[in-house]
C-alpha cells in the first residue's frame, strides 16, 4: 500500500510498504479515508523526537473505516466508521480504568525507552518512533489499530469526516487542558498558541464556562480565524508584551489558568529565542520552552498552567522561583482521549464544537510532502493539511 | 548526489540525537550505582484481585516459565496485587557485568515474565508492534538508533 514515510530530518517521501496486518486478537485493520498533520509531527520531521528510523510511517491523527477485526473485537465491526484515538490505551490497567489513558501500561511494546528518559513508560502512540512503540502512522491507506474496542469510536451519523477527524486529536488535546488546567465558570483563561490545539483548548475553556478567554499567536490569519471561530479575544506577541497586556485586560490579576499550546520548538521576537535556538542546535537544551516561562510568569498567584505542547527532555531556564512563590500549579499530558473523544463527538453533532474549519488545505496522501511543507512554514494560512488517501 | 549527502547527513543528526538524548538522561546526578542492583525485587502492579492473579497459588504462566523467587501481596488502596520476582541467584560483580554483557542477564528475563504477567492478566494478551512487518530500511544512525534503543522491548522500570 501507499504512505507517508519519514526519511531523515525534513525529509519525507510517499512510498510503497507492505499492508499492515492482525497481530494481536484484538486488533483492527482500518481502511484511512482522512488524516492530518499534527504540530506534534513537525517536532518528529525536526529530528527533536529522536527515536525514529528511515521508512517510519507517520500521522496520527485519523478515521477510517473498519475492514478486518480480530477474532477477539466485540464492540466493533467491518464497516464501522470510525475516529481513532491518537493515542494507544488497553483500556483495563489501573491508568486506563481512571481515565488517564496517554498512561496505558501496556500499549507500549517498547517500554524500555521512555522508562529510561522520564522514569515512568507512556502510552503507544500511533506513527510516533520507536520510543512511543514502534506503531505505523495513519498517513497510509490502511493502518493496524491495537486494542480496537476501546480505541475507535463510531462517529454518529451527521457527522462529517472532516469535523470527526479532529475528535481523534486536537480536540480531545485541547479539552483536557481547558479540564484538567482547573477552568471553572467565571475564570479568565489564557491560550499560548493558535494552532489547532490552541484553537480547541480556547474554545474548551469557553465552553466550561470562562468568563474570558484570549488567545496568542504570531500569525495574523490564524488569530483572525480563532476570533472568529472560537470567539475569544486575540494578542498578536510580536505586537506587544503579553504579560503586561494579560495584566491590563485583568485588573492586574493575570490569567488564572493558562494553556500552553506551542511545545518545544517556540518562538519569540526577543533574545530569548536566540538563547534557547543556540542551545537547542548545539543539544545543551533539548527543548525551547518560552511560551511555558511566560505563562508561569503570566499567571495570577494560585493560578494553574497546563502544558499541552509537547516536550521531549530538559529545558534551561525554567523559573522555578516563580511556580513556587506565587504557589502555582503546572500540570501537563499527553492526551487522555479516550476520555473526551464520546462527549466531543455529541457537541459536535449538536454543533457546540466546530472542528471542520482547521482543515484549511485538504489534499491526497501523494501531496504529503507538500502538505507538511505548507503546514511547517504556515504558507498560505495552513493551519492543517488534511489527506484523503482514497479521494 | 548533493541531495543525497544532505539526507545522509540529517540522517546522521537524528541518530546522533537519540544518542545525546539518553546522554542528557545520564546527567541526572540520580543514577548513582545501587550496590542492591542485582538483588532487588522487581516488582509491577497487576490491576486484578491477589486471587485472580494466582487462583490456587498457581502463577501466572510467564513467572512459572523463569527461575526466579516470586512474591506477591495485595496493593494499598484500589491498585490490585503487587507481584515482585528476582533471580534465585545473583551474580555480584564482574561476573554478573559480563553475564549481562553476553546478553544473559537472568533479570531481564524476570522483566519480561513480569511485564507479559501483568498484561496477559489484564488485557488477556501482550500487544506486538508493528516493527514486526517493517517499512523501514537500513541506514547508519539506524544502527546507531538500534544501539541506543538497546534492548528497549525488555526495559523498564521494575
Ligand atoms: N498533549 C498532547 O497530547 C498533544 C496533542 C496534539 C498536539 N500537541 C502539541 O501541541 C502543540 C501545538 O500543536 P498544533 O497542532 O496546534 O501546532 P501548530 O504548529 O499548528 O501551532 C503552534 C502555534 O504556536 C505558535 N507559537 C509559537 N511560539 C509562540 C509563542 N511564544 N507564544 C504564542 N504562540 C506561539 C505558532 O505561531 C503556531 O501558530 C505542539 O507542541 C504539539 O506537539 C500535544
Ligand atoms: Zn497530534
Ligand atoms: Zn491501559
Amino acid at each position: 500500500m501507499k504512505a507517508l514515510c519519514w526519511q531523515g530530518v525534513n525529509e519525507l517521501s510517499v512510498e510503497q510498504v507492505p499492508d499492515p496486518a492482525i497481530l494481536n486478537a484484538q486488533d483492527a485493520i482500518v481502511k484511512v479515508t482522512a488524516s492530518t498533520t499534527c504540530g506534534s509531527d513537525l517536532h518528529l520531521l525536526g529530528g527533536y523526537i529522536p527515536a525514529m528510523r528511515a521508512g517510519d510511517v507517520i500521522g496520527h491523527e485519523f478515521i477510517g473505516e473498519i475492514v478486518d477485526v480480530g477474532p477477539e473485537v466485540s464492540r466493533h465491526r467491518p464497516g464501522d466508521r470510525v475516529v481513532v484515538c491518537s493515542i494507544i490505551g488497553c483500556g483495563r490497567c489501573w491508568a486506563c480504568r481512571h481515565d488517564e489513558w496517554s498512561l496505558c501500561e501496556n500499549s507500549n511494546p517498547n517500554p524500555g525507552v521512555t522508562d529510561l528518559m522520564w522514569g515512568g513508560t507512556t502510552a503507544g502512540i500511533f506513527g510516533y518512533s520507536h520510543a512511543m512503540g514502534g506503531f505505523r502512522g495513519s498517513h497510509a491507506e490502511y493502518i493496524r489499530v491495537p486494542f480496537v474496542d476501546y480505541n475507535a469510536f463510531t462517529v454518529p451519523e451527521g457527522v462529517s469526516d472532516l469535523d470527526a477527524l479532529f475528535a481523534s486529536d486536537a480536540a480531545p488535546t485541547g479539552w483536557m487542558g481547558a479540564e484538567l488546567g482547573g477552568v471553572r465558570p467565571g475564570d479568565v483563561v489564557a491560550v499560548w498558541g493558535c494552532g489547532a490545539v490552541g484553537q480547541m483548548a480556547a474554545r474548551a475553556a469557553m465552553l466550561l464556562g470562562a468568563e474570558r478567554v484570549v488567545a496568542i499567536d504570531r500569525y495574523p490569519e490564524r488569530l483572525a480565524m480563532t476570533a472568529r471561530h472560537v470567539g475569544c479575544e486575540v494578542i498578536d506577541y510580536t505586537s506587544t508584551d503579553v504579560t503586561a497586556e494579560l495584566r491590563e485586560r485583568t485588573g492586574g490579576r493575570g490569567p488564572d489558568v493558562c494553556v500552553e499550546a506551542v511545545g518545544m520548538e517556540a518562538d519569540s521576537t526577543g533574545i530569548q529565542r536566540v538563547y534557547d535556538g543556540v542551545k537547542q542546535q548545539l543539544r545543551l537544551e533539548q527543548d525551547r520552552p518560552i511560551a511555558v516561562r511566560e505563562a508561569i510568569h503570566a499567571c495570577r498567584k494560585g493560578g494553574s498552567v497546563f502544558v499541552l505542547g509537547v516536550f521531549a527532555g530538559f529545558v534551561d531556564k525554567f523559573p522555578l522561583g516563580a511556580l513556587m512563590n506565587k504557589g502555582l500549579t503546572l500540570r501537563g499530558a499527553q492526551q487522555h482521549g479516550q476520555r473526551y473523544i464520546p462527549k466531543l463527538l455529541d457537541r459536535i453533532a449538536k454543533g457546540d464544537l466546530k472542528t471542520s474549519y482547521l482543515a484549511t488545505h485538504t489534499m491526497t496522501l501523494d501531496e504529503g510532502p507538500k502538505g507538511y511543507d505548507m503546514f511547517k512554514h504556515k504558507k498560505d494560512g495552513c493551519v492543517r493539511a488534511v489527506f484523503r488517501p482514497w479521494a | 548526489m548533493k541531495r543525497l549527502v544532505a539526507g545522509a547527513a540529517a540522517l546522521a543528526v537524528a541518530g546522533l540525537g537519540m544518542a545525546r538524548w539518553a546522554a542528557a538522561r545520564a546527567r541526572v546526578p540520580a543514577a548513582a550505582k545501587d550496590p542492591l542492583e542485582s538483588s532487588r525485587w522487581m516488582g509491577v502492579t497487576v490491576n486484578r484481585p491477589p486471587d485472580e492473579v494466582a487462583p490456587a497459588g498457581h502463577l501466572p504462566e510467564p513467572l512459572a516459565r523463569v527461575d526466579a523467587e516470586v512474591r506477591m501481596n495485595r496493593a494499598p488502596g484500589d491498585r490490585g496485587t503487587e507481584i515482585y520476582a528476582r533471580p534465585r541467584e545473583h551474580r555480584a560483580g564482574a561476573d554478573g557485568v559480563l553475564a549481562r554483557l553476553r546478553g544473559e542477564d537472568p533479570r531481564t528475563e524476570i522483566r519480561t515474565a513480569l511485564r507479559e504477567t501483568k498484561s496477559l492478566l489484564e488485557t488477556g494478551d501482550v500487544l506486538r508492534s508493528d516493527e514486526e512487518i517493517a517499512t523501514t530500511r537500513p541506514t547508519l544512525p539506524g544502527k546507531v538508533l538500534d544501539m541506543a534503543l538497546g534492548r528497549a522491548s525488555e526495559g523498564g522500570r521494575l
